[in-house]
């Protein structure tokens, strides 16, 4: 069975309404979710017996300017017991809010704070929201798409 | 001048800030973290990484692929030939492209001869760091040797760029795999040597037992992978879960650990070790000839005699060098078994010539977020057993 497909099954049949979309590239399946329940969806998803993704491998983002919702932030999950991968993604406005995963995964706090340093989207409820790559004061967040390659 | 980094609160005398690097020789690269101690007690630790951060996750996107491999060597930069494996494969994996027989056995030897370059490296340092500075020599002399492998494959000691999406850059003589197996051969008897200085060495022992203690599901929540976390008896290796380069064909055993302390990466990189000279023996014994490179003129380079004589020929070098190779719209995540852990590249291509987004997932990023945790009421010496036996690599941290 392709990565995360199985699984993407059970949280349709589960969380009907929360999965926006899903799609998939080389077996290697995504699932689209609704971001007011993502920390639900992903306490289900380590803790039931039939998913077990306990280790978040992940997090990052993408930056889509033309878009109506331009950030994208994509979840990499793994479940030891079954050997499958799983690929989240949540969309938001800009300037991004989406809720932090740290009270399920402890590895989700180094990667949000990437991730924030890097495209600006806040994690409501980070318990330490700081830059971690970037200067404190640095005020430009690198990696979304009107952040030129040179400067000057 | 230390004078300075030393600060006292008022409401508690007793407790002292000191700033730990970021130049610091036992810091293995520009890692700061700033401890604050009560005696010798470290009461609270913050790291701070990003003194290496080169923005390669930017640069992949102005980059072809085939141009973005170099960076790839100044990542986990005592183990390159691992990461060069792990990025051209990721490729390969969005293009749906699978390298011949004879590729996927010497991409085994890259990741491998990587591994016991970089734990040479390691275990060196980390005596090295606890006062035991015999060790130090015995690696150091053994990694002139495994250099001297590197550099007569690649090229290079150290900016190996290697593969190529497809290939590698040059095929394996018969000289070079029998200096190879000689090394094999006698690579195991090197790791006894290693281990007659330190594994009943009391000491050792009192400095590593019981030190920096991490639990299995700790680790597994800080997203710890590789050795430090099988340390923790974790059997978690993506060799084994999911092979790649043919991985499956090989017998070895994976190591773990029950304790998760220091002595338990110790035991585990050192074991790794010996594992992979066994690796290496088979992939000797099975190396077949045939070609080391796809026969995709769109994607490999031609044969540079090819390129002198034939017209066809050197327009395809000149539009893989110039503009480089179309890859198709679609996303992967793709991952290797480096010798930190899990380093994966998830790839976003919205088409194209270079990737609309190159995500790094650093695996000595995860597991150094874990220093805290282990160093947190321990002893400001054993502040530097815990980065040794985490094994980081700034480069690879900062990215």
């Amino acid at each position: 069975m392709a990565d995360g497909e199985k699984t993407i099954a059970s949280l349709r049949e589960r969380f009907p309404e929360a999965v926006l979309r899903a799609g998939s590239f080389r077996d290697q399946h995504w699932a689209e979710l609704r971001p007011e329940r993502l920390v639900e969806i992903c306490r289900w998803l380590r803790d039931d017996p039939g998913a077990s993704y306990e280790l978040l491998l992940d997090v990052t983002a993408a930056h889509w300017p033309d878009e109506p919702q331009p950030l994208e932030v994509v979840y990499h999950l793994f479940s030891l017991a079954h050997n499958d991968r799983l690929r989240l993604k949540v969309r938001t406005g800009d300037p991004g809010r989406v809720p932090s995963l740290t009270p399920v995964w402890a590895s989700a706090n180094w990667n949000e704070r990437e991730t924030f340093d890097m495209f600006g989207i806040v994690f409501e409820g980070h318990p330490d929201p700081r830059r971690i790559l970037m200067p404190d004061d640095y005020t430009d967040h690198p990696l979304r798409k009107e952040f030129p390659l040179y400067r000057g | 001048m230390a004078q300075h980094l030393i600060e006292r609160s008022e409401d508690h005398p007793d407790i002292i800030t000191v700033n730990m690097g970021p130049s610091h020789p036992a810091t293995h690269g520009v890692l700061r973290i700033v401890l604050k101690l009560d005696g010798e007690t470290v009461v609270k630790a913050v790291p701070h990484i990003g003194y290496l951060h080169r923005g390669m996750e930017k640069i992949a996107e102005n980059r072809t692929y085939l141009q973005f491999l170099p960076y790839t060597d100044r990542m986990d930069y005592l183990g390159p030939l691992a990461a060069n494996v792990g990025f051209c494969l990721a490729v390969e994996e969005l293009l749906g492209i699978e390298v011949p027989p004879r590729c996927q056995v010497l991409r085994v030897l890259c990741c491998e001869l990587a591994r016991i370059g970089s734990h040479l490296v390691w275990l060196g340092t980390h005596a090295l760091d606890m006062g035991a500075a015999t060790v130090f020599f015995h690696t150091f002399r053994d990694r002139e040797w495994h250099y001297d492998l590197v550099e007569d494959l690649t090229g290079a000691r150290l900016t190996t760029s290697y593969t190529r999406v497809g290939g590698v850059s040059r095929d394996a003589d018969a000289k070079w795999l029998q200096d190879l197996r000689a090394f094999v051969d006698e690579f195991p008897r090197r790791v006894d040597e290693y281990e007659s200085l330190l594994t009943r060495n009391a000491i050792w022992l009192k400095r590593t037992q019981g030190v920096g203690v991490i639990g299995a599901q700790d680790a597994i929540a800080y997203g710890m992978t590789g050795p430090s976390l099988r340390a923790a008896g974790v059997e978690y290796d993506v060799r084994k879960k999911r092979p790649y380069s043919g991985y499956q064909n090989y017998d070895f055993e994976i190591p773990t650990g029950s304790d998760g302390d220091v002595y338990d990466r110790y035991l585990v990189r050192l074991e790794e070790m010996r594992q992979s000279a066994r690796i290496l023996d088979q992939a000797l014994r099975n190396i077949s000839d045939g070609p080391v490179n796809i026969d995709d003129p769109k994607i490999f380079l031609p044969p540079k005699r090819k390129v002198l004589t034939s017209m066809e020929e050197l327009i395809h070098q000149f539009m893989i060098v110039t503009e480089g190779f179309e890859c198709p719209a679609g996303e992967v995540y793709h991952s290797t078994e480096v010798p930190k852990g899990e380093l994966g590249f998830y790839i976003i291509s919205t088409g194209g010539r270079a990737p609309y987004r190159l995500r790094i997932r650093s695996p000595s990023f995860n597991n150094i977020s874990t220093l805290p945790l282990l160093v947190e009421g321990g002893l400001i010496a054993d502040v530097i057993a815990n980065i040794a036996s985490l094994d980081p690599v700034l480069g690879e941290v900062d990215r």
